[in-house]
């Protein structure tokens, strides 16, 4: 077999190369630090293929566009940072009840406003579940490398098209613009899902039908099955209702559709947890901080494990806790005044102390401040 | 007579029939009169003539009385969210331009909240007919001021009278480079439907704006009467083109100038576009 190319990229072109690889052909975006390249590399590289780049006027029209292409059949995806996040989360919230799968990619900075543009943060984790007004339940996920990037962008279009879903992709500005020499898979090596089509004939076609795994089958506009695709609360052809008995289950399916079928969505990394007395629990740039740190106190003795989280949202609830059953105390690591310490506070048994790091100053955690607050909770 | 009469109107009523949502409950959500049934029948009347199929027509809209309009017609219905139907529509027709793609809008969701959308769609350039109802207020949230209440009008927000000044949808189009923009009403509704044909068959960005009547509560907020009394008033306020050409401003005053405004060939959107994908996978892929 031939050596596989090793090719450097940044984080943000590892999103542009992960979403093709995944089937992405529509891209509409509005450029915004530190995101913007994930826009230039889909203008470049996605005519080429017979893609689709259009930059809109702003973030709103972006993502009702990439939307829009979804409903007509086409993988689509945006990029942005927190301002611009803050701008599409109403139309988000219409891709959750429309059930439209798309992908967004939030590279984080700092908040609120326009807050820091070049520096790090991941201030945005709560805004990725709580965005849009209602009660949605959101996918979120968050890579640590630069190939995590890649093939965390393709497994988000995977749960997107799974789970006929938004899903958001959370970078932080040091994953976003940091490059490293990476090995990407071979066409074919990873998985691609593609959203299941009806095959009904279309007088029996039921848009938003309650299967059994409660995703309904999506046609692309154009294919004969015309429906209503509407953000107005309604029934499984898609007319609009105010019933409470039609109300209730479409806001039911929404949320069990993917609740119920967490164990396809959560993906964790533990090192050393199989005796660890203390964990780390982290994500993005910090959760790379945390291992390096792990290993320190390993060396130096100390039963020392690491938690690693690719999915955010729907928060790993029962794998934290069972990874974490042994241990007496949990550090959370975060860029930020402290988001996900609360979720995990809210998981984890009450014996089990929980300890937070935060910085939200702009920089990152390294793995020497990690060590620190080791010996300090110890 | 009357029966030829009779026969017509059954023929007519019968092509509307066959393009209402099977299996949708009725009625809809308007005030009897409302004009937006009259544009309802003049849009499906030009998809009619027009031969178009159902399943390449996707109509879009935003959020008011007006943006309800696909959710009763048997297209693939995109009901967005408020102001955005244009920027939907562009994912839509960019992504599938085979799609023949309309938008509805009305004068507060195509000219406040979706204003930037508006102008954009209009100076790409790219194939999407927007019918654009205007009647002067917000019909939906009950009666509030809009971009076209006309100055001294009164609104529920505008309880003094207006101290805004209008937008002109159709100057605001051309100006932004949209290459079809033309105004009809809903009194003058044979003319409207050619004109709403014209605009879909046209290959580049089309605006259609149609006068319309809310006279739930422009009219009764302003003393215009009831629908009727409005639509005979659009009738002698409106003046087709070639005559308001020999008119002076001061003439105009008041008057609509209705007919087929604007028309220049121009490259459209998605065509630009794809000659550069065309050039990049050297003709393999489009
Ligand atoms: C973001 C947002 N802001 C406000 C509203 C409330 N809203 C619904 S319809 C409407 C105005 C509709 O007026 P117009 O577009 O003129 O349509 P009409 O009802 O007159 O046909 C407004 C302000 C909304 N739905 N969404
Ligand atoms: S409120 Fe006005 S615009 Fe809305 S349906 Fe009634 S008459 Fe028409």
């Amino acid at each position: 077999m031939a050596k596989k190319e090793r090719v450097l990229i940044m984080g943000n072109h590892a999103c542009v190369l992960g979403a093709i690889y995944a089937g992405m052909r529509f891209y509409a975006g509005y450029p915004i630090t530190p995101s913007t390249e994930v826009a230039e590399g889909c203008a470049r590289e996605l005519p080429k293929i017979g893609g689709r780049f259009i930059q809109m006027e702003d973030e709103i029209g972006s993502i009702a566009a990439a939307i829009g292409a979804s409903i007509s059949g086409v993988k689509s995806m945006t990029a942005t940072s927190g301002p611009g996040y803050s701008l599409m989360v109403e139309n988000i919230g219409y891709a959750y009840m429309t059930e439209t799968p798309v992908v967004i990619i939030n590279v984080q900075r700092g908040g609120p406003s326009t807050g820091l543009p070049t520096k790090v943060s991941q201030s945005d984790t709560m805004q990725a579940q709580w965005g849009p007004h209602g009660d949605n339940t959101a996918i979120a996920v968050a890579p640590s490398t630069i190939y995590e990037t890649f093939t965390e962008t393709v497994r988000a279009f995977n749960l997107a098209e799974r789970f006929r879903s938004p899903v958001t992709i959370l970078l932080d500005e040091v994953i976003g613009h940091s490059r490293q020499v990476v090995t990407l898979p071979d066409p074919g090596e990873l998985e691609i899902f593609n959203r299941t089509k009806p095959t009904c004939p279309p007088e029996e076609f039921e848009a938003f039908a309650m299967t059994e795994n409660l995703v309904s089958p999506m046609p692309a506009f154009g294919d004969g099955y015309r429906y209503v695709c509407t953000g107005l609360t309604h029934d499984t052809r898609g007319f609009t209702t105010n019933r409470p008995d039609e109300i209730a289950p479409k806001l039911h399916k929404l949320r069990h559709k993917i609740v119920d079928y967490k164990e396809e969505i959560v993906k964790l990394r533990d090192e050393y947890m199989d005796d660890a007395e203390i964990a780390f629990v982290s994500y993005g740039s910090v959760a790379r901080a945390a291992l390096q740190a792990t290993s320190i106190a390993r060396k130096a003795g100390a039963k020392v494990g690491a938690v690693q989280l690719f999915t955010i949202w729907p928060f790993p609830d029962e794998q934290i806790r069972q990874l974490c059953s042994r241990c007496r105390k949990v550090v959370v690591g975060e860029l930020n005044m402290g988001q996900i310490i609360h979720e995990v506070r809210r998981v984890l048994p009450p014996d089990i102390e929980v300890h937070g790091l935060q910085r939200f100053d702009g920089e990152i955690l390294t793995p020497m401040q990690l060590v620190e607050k080791l010996e300090e909770v110890i | 007579m009357s029966t030829v009469v009779k026969e017509k109107d059954k023929q007519r009523s019968d092509v509307i029939l066959q393009y209402l949502r099977p299996r949708k409950a009725m009625p809809t959500v308007w005030c009897a009169g409302c004009g937006n049934g009259i544009v309802m029948s003049a849009i499906i009347r030009a998809v009619d003539n027009l031969g178009l199929s159902k399943d390449n027509v996707v109509m879009a809209s935003g959020i008011g009385c007006s943006s309800r309009m696909p959710i009763y017609l048997d297209f693939n219905a995109l009901h967005t969210t408020h102001g955005r139907a244009l920027a939907f529509a562009t994912g839509v027709k960019f992504a599938r331009p085979e799609l023949k793609v309309i938008v509805v809008t009305g004068d507060g969701d195509a000219l406040a909240i979706g204003g930037n959308h508006f102008i954009h769609a209009c100076r790409r350039n790219i194939d999407i007919t927007t019918v654009l109802i205007n009647n002067n207020i917000y019909g939906m949230t009950g009666g509030q001021g809009s971009p076209t209440t006309p100055a001294h009008a009164f609104s529920t927000t505008t309880p003094f009278g207006n101290a805004e000044k209008q937008f002109d949808p159709c100057g605001l189009a051309q100006a932004a480079g949209a290459s079809f923009v033309g105004r009809g009403t809903v009194y003058h509704t044979p003319q409207l439907e050619k004109l709403i044909m014209q605009a879909i068959e046209h290959r580049g960005f089309s605006l259609v704006e149609v006068i319309s009547n809310c006279h739930t509560y422009f009219g009764r907020l302003n003393k215009q009467g009831d629908a009727v009394t409005m639509i005979n008033d659009f009738k002698d306020r409106a003046v087709p083109l070639a005559k308001a050409q020999k008119m002076t401003p001061e003439e105009l005053k008041g008057k609509y100038v209705i007919g087929l405004l604007h028309k220049e060939e121009k490259t459209e959107f998605c065509d630009v576009y794809d000659d550069t994908v065309k050039h990049l996978t050297g003709g393999k892929q489009a």
